[in-house]
């Protein structure tokens, strides 16, 4: 995985609530056997119309998008499904951030593991940035916080081994291994055997 | 010693390294189930670092997701029903479990199933473990009184390689439904209720332990539609304390524990209920007794009323989108709307009992020639039970296709899928747009009403159709 830091970025809005995995990446692209090449698949329903021709309407679509490595999406994204495809397809495509009000567990948890930076904001500030597609944002991984195009500063949760993982390129299954005669030991002193 | 939960008994139990406001706990996980779709690049991750999988013995896969639901018998017959991509995953699959000495139910078992139907049928769900697969419907086995959540890719490749897990202690959540249910409501009403009241975020961070009368009165495959849809509130994982009707269901299953071993997991089972005065971070009441069947008339499960009650009106942008989408208008029912498919199946709702039910309202009718029903048994012994009983012929008699086990429609990566536009009336768990098929329109429903829907080609009450 690779540290980061902190970055900027314009953003792009995709305003809708409960964004769930199947817009992210819908089920037929699931049949693939790697993480790479997903990007094409993000928002695919939404992304083109029915002859696979990009909808104007849509925001990824629209000129001033182009290249933004920050989504703004409405409340509670990446509900529904599993599928770490949904972080694999957004950071195929370029995104490297995603704030909103509410974060679904398991794509918080999966986003967090490849380096994709869920941002949890207020309602109001969250407001402001639906408002402004294209608003230049700063994330820093290493204060928690974002920098709002005024300057206007605004802290968003991470527990500190997230943070230490992101900033160092730390993939947590090299933390896991270390722990591997705490888990045998574990496995024998235990009162029942699964 | 403080009253614990039943969520913290089990946590407790499986922390092998405790958290630290710096670092979360490693949490040892007893199951580890998997399936064809979110498996491969976990492996993938294993081979290039050249780690071998540290207790195949706890882990158990199947063939489901992308799994078609005509016959299979062998890799040759993959070839011409499935999609070369969806065949070619199942074989890397297969190939997996090979190497790692993991046990595959695959076409050559008749116990190859959806995953979530499999683990409780064969009695490796067990009340008090923790239970892990990447797939978010993992929630079902807490049915049992497990700790079981969905996980993504990156943790299926840490659970097989150190057959633990990073996690934070999430919250709790007590939702108690008093009375008793009337007739021709179901488990899946509740939980529908539920989601339409807490919204589907509503259980974000937090493990649900549903209690109450109802839920006692409940069989273990309603807990286990109940459990099913807790991921469909945000939450992380849903239980159910273990009872009489737990252990009765399990006994002499193929996994389940026998002989001494078995008196001695009923004794540790018994003590896992939440003791008397347990804290938990929020509580929600709900009374079963005045339950109408639920429909969703949107674009996810928390859009949803009772059948006969209109559709609300909304200005919010999402919702007007949501209906949009749907071809439904606010403040007409759902009730009479016209269906063009009829799924029954998923693993939400596609065992015995839940075939038996359907069976009931088809019996010595007929589904109109302008909807296409299926009814998808969630396992291949799921599959022969309801042949010995004879229910395929009353499926099959009434004008439904009677299929293989998969997760079918459900998630349309087989091949199963709803047309552009088309109407559903699903007993599957998730109504989001295209789930079933571009562009398709998905209606959320228990068993009872899908059945209804399918003979009367509209939607329709399955209170109509039961007598007594
Ligand atoms: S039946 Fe549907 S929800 Fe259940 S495991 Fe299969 S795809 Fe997932």
């Amino acid at each position: 995985m690779e540290k980061i830091t902190r970055f900027s970025s314009c953003t792009v809005v995709i305003p809708t609530t409960d964004i769930d995995t199947d817009q992210i990446v819908p089920a037929r692209f699931l049949t693939t056997t790697t993480r790479k090449g997903l990007g094409k698949a993000l928002f695919a329903d939404w992304r083109y119309d029915n002859a696979g021709n990009p909808r104007a309407d849509f925001p990824l679509n629209s000129p001033g998008a182009a290249g933004c490595q920050i989504l703004v999406a409405g409340h509670n994204f990446g509900c529904g499904s599993s599928r770490e495809h949904a972080p694999w397809a957004l950071l195929d495509y370029g995104i490297r951030a995603v704030i909103s009000t509410g974060i679904a567990d398991i794509f918080r948890s999966n986003s967090l593991k490849n380096g994709l930076v869920p941002v949890i904001i207020d309602t109001d500030t969250h407001r402001g940035l639906l408002g402004t597609p294209g608003a230049e944002i700063e994330v820093d991984i290493d204060a928690c916080q974002i920098t709002l195009p005024g300057g206007r500063q605004v802290a968003f949760p991470l527990d500190g081994f997230s943070r230490y993982c992101l900033m160092n390129g730390v993939d947590q299954l090299g933390y896991l291994l270390q722990q591997s005669e705490a888990i045998s030991r574990f496995e024998e002193n235990r009162p029942w055997k699964p | 010693m403080s009253a614990k939960s039943l969520f913290e008994k089990v946590w407790d139990e499986h922390v092998v390294v405790a958290e630290t406001p710096d670092t979360p706990a490693v949490l040892y996980i007893d199951l580890h189930l998997t399936h064809e779709v979110t498996t491969p690049e976990a492996f993938n991750v294993l081979k290039s670092r050249g780690l071998k999988v540290r207790r195949p013995d706890l882990t158990l896969a199947t063939l489901d997701h992308s799994t078609p639901t005509v016959p299979v018998r062998s890799l040759a017959d993959l070839d011409v029903v499935a999609e070369p991509s969806a065949a070619a995953q199942i074989r890397v699959m297969i190939e997996n479990c090979r190497e790692a000495g993991i046990k595959l139910l695959g076409f050559d078992s008749d116990q190859r199933g959806i995953v979530h139907v499999i683990g409780p049928e064969l009695g490796a769900t067990q009340p008090g473990k923790t239970i892990v697969c990447g797939d978010s419907h993992t929630s079902t086995h807490g049915a049992f009184g497990a700790l079981a959540f969905g996980i993504g890719t990156t943790e299926v490749g840490h659970v097989l390689a150190t057959q633990c897990l990073l996690q934070r202690k999430p919250k709790t959540l007590a939702i108690d439904v008093a009375g008793r249910l009337p007739k021709g409501v179901t488990a899946k009403d509740i939980i529908l209720a539920i989601i339409g009241r807490i919204g589907v975020g509503g259980g974000t961070g937090h493990v649900v332990e549903y209690r109450g009368e109802s839920i006692a009165a409940l069989d273990m495959e309603q807990r286990m539609t109940i459990c099913n849809m807790s991921i469909e509130a945000g939450a992380r994982a849903g239980m159910i304390a273990p009872d009489d009707v737990t252990i009765e269901y399990l006994a002499g299953r193929p996994m389940a524990p026998q002989g001494a071993a078995w008196d001695a997991a009923v004794k540790r089972w018994r003590g896992l209920p939440s003791d008397p005065g347990a804290r938990f971070d929020k509580q929600v009441e709900l009374r079963a007794d005045s339950l109408a069947p639920m429909i969703t008339f949107g674009t996810n499960p928390g859009m949803v009323v009772a059948i006969d009650a209109p559709v609300p009106q909304s200005s919010d942008a999402s919702f007007r989108k949501s209906l949009a989408y749907m071809g439904v208008e606010a403040g007409k029912p759902m009730l009479g709307r016209p269906v063009d498919v009829v799924f029954i199946g998923s693993c939400t709702n596609s065992r015995l009992s839940d075939l038996r039910a359907a069976a009931a309202i088809f019996r010595g009718r007929k589904v109109p020639s302008t909807v296409r029903a299926l009814v998808v048994p969630g396992s291949q012994s799921v599959k022969q039970q309801a042949e010995a009983e004879g229910l395929h012929e009353i499926f099959i008699a009434a004008g439904a296709q009677w299929r293989e086990a998969g997760c079918s429609m459900c998630l349309g990566m087989n091949g199963d899928t709803v047309g552009r536009g088309e109407y559903c009336v699903s007993t599957s768990n998730r109504n989001f747009e295209g789930r079933q098929g571009i562009g398709a329109r998905t209606v959320l429903a228990s068993p009872l009403t899908a059945a209804a829907s399918a003979v009367a080609g509209r939607i329709a009450d399955p209170r109509d159709c039961i007598s007594g």
